[in-house]
């Protein structure tokens, strides 16, 4: 198994609450990974960390050739390791002062340095792609969420990210948008994106993932194939979280 | 009770309005000057930069503490006796200094709660695309924060405008020396004064028109 993505011994504290005890995880180049687990059990953080939203205290984060260490990670390096992941925020966090194309083309501009046209059309193909073709130039805060989502997503695909981060994509949604959203990120997963999604929405980790990883108290619990999570688990808490969520 | 000599207050308005350029040009770069530094300041509490946070935390202290006309002496009498550099500098010069620091320490914190008040979310999503520091402060944070300061901070450019008669007091011709000039000769005084009181109290209506409009249209923009 060769790793494009590697992370090991990840450690993260809140005060004295250990939110992350050691995570281990390996994603081969295209995998699909979903993580699922009860609230407050460090998801979210995990996927924090690896952006450095959250500094983790300790591990270490390989992207391909690149390589970070928690402990004495340099600004150079959390911000070279930014720039090859994508964040897609639950509560889709666009830039308010920005419209929707201005929102994709931010990074290609500010952070790439991509000369404005380019990243026009950059852009303005990825708009179609998400169905908004007709809203570049509505600001968020005109749109449904479910449109400010896919923005949300728009902009991380933008990046060109090594691995595509998705913190709980739909769990701020009403429940009419969550549909569209979901096909979005499943489009975006036919095209064997890497990326670490979490989600509550177990049909669709089912549907579109290579593994699904269970996480409980900080730790992964277990993980496999969504067809053994789901259907023959190993662990006597996978089992009692999949029972409590139907 | 005498009468008001209006044919006398009408030969000083011209007069006067010969010196609303020199306020104005005063106020607008002190003001200019004074949203500069004041960023800055304001950037450097919200970042809490190791030792100059607590330098900057100082200096607010200081200009906000003591007060303006204190402040426009120490610089134009006070201290080019400590520093011979200072000796030639001339009233306009100290006064816009005086202004921008003074200013600058009540603007600084009234952009530094605007930019507390952009949500962190925002912050959030500048860095999860690789943003520097300076960039999402550029980019995103201070075009967010600057709409909420709007309004107090056009409140602190009337201020200053009405500020700018403290000039005269360091020798300074302006709209307010200048009436005083007039009225030491004609005995005039109520006359003189009352002028130059409506000469500034119709830069701050106009000001306030504009304040009011610019508010509207950012309100427009945010509504959410």
């Amino acid at each position: 198994m060769s790793c494009q993505i590697e992370i090991t011994g990840l450690v993260k504290r809140f005060g004295g609450n250990t939110v992350l005890d050691g995570i281990d995880l390996c994603l081969e180049p295209g995998e699909r990974v979903a993580i699922i687990g009860p609230s407050g059990t460090g998801k979210s953080t995990l996927l924090r960390c690896l952006n450095f939203l959250d500094r983790p205290d300790r591990g270490v984060i390989r992207l391909g050739d690149l390589s970070v260490d928690a402990a004495r990670a340099s600004r150079a390096e959390v911000l070279a390791l930014r720039r090859r992941t994508a964040f897609v925020f639950q509560n889709y966090a666009l830039f308010a002062n920005k419209t929707a194309r201005a929102n994709i083309i931010e990074g290609l501009t500010t952070v790439r340095g991509w000369p404005q046209d380019k990243a026009r059309a950059r852009a303005d193909d990825i708009l179609a792609q998400i169905g908004l073709g007709d809203r570049g130039d509505s600001y968020p805060a005109a749109m449904s969420g479910g449109q400010q989502q896919r923005v949300g997503i728009g902009r991380a695909m933008a990046l060109d990210a090594d691995l595509m981060l998705f913190d709980e994509p739909t769990s701020a949604l009403d429940p009419e948008w969550v549909g569209e959203v979901l096909d979005l990120i499943r489009r975006i997963a036919d095209g064997r994106q890497t990326m670490l999604i979490v989600t509550h929405e177990m049909q669709f980790a089912r549907e579109i993932a290579d593994r699904v990883v269970f996480m409980e108290g900080g730790r992964i619990v277990e993980q496999g194939p969504p067809a053994q999570i789901f259907g023959r688990a190993q662990d006597d808490r996978t089992r009692a979280f999949l029972r409590r969520v139907g | 009770m005498r009468p008001l000599d209006t044919a006398y207050m009408m030969d000083l308005v011209p007069v006067i309005a010969g010196y609303v350029p020199l306020t104005l040009f005063m106020a607008i770069v002190a003001m200019i000057a004074a949203l500069v530094l004041a960023s800055m300041l304001a950037i450097v509490r919200v970042l809490r930069v190791p030792v100059l946070d607590r330098v900057v935390a100082v200096f607010i202290s200081f200009f906000r503490g003591t007060p303006l006309l204190v402040q426009l002496f120490l610089f134009y009498f006070g201290l080019p006796q400590m520093v011979p550099a200072m000796t030639g500098i001339n009233g306009v010069t100290a006064a816009i200094i005086g202004l921008t620091l003074h200013f600058s320490a009540y603007m600084a914190e009234s952009i530094r709660g605007a930019i507390l008040g952009v949500d962190r979310s925002q912050w959030e999503a500048a860095q999860s695309i690789g943003m520097t520091q300076g960039q999402l402060l550029r980019r995103i944070i201070l075009p967010q924060g600057a709409r909420t300061a709007a309004p107090t901070l056009m409140n602190y450019f009337i201020d200053m405008i009405k500020s700018t008669s403290l000039a005269f007091t360091l020798g300074v011709t302006e709209m307010m020396g200048a009436a005083q000039k007039e009225a030491a000769g004609s005995f005039l005084y109520l006359e003189a004064f009352l002028v130059v009181a409506i000469f500034y109290w119709i830069i701050v209506e106009v000001l306030s028109v504009g304040q009011r409009r610019l508010e509207t249209s950012l309100g427009k923009a945010v509504a959410r």
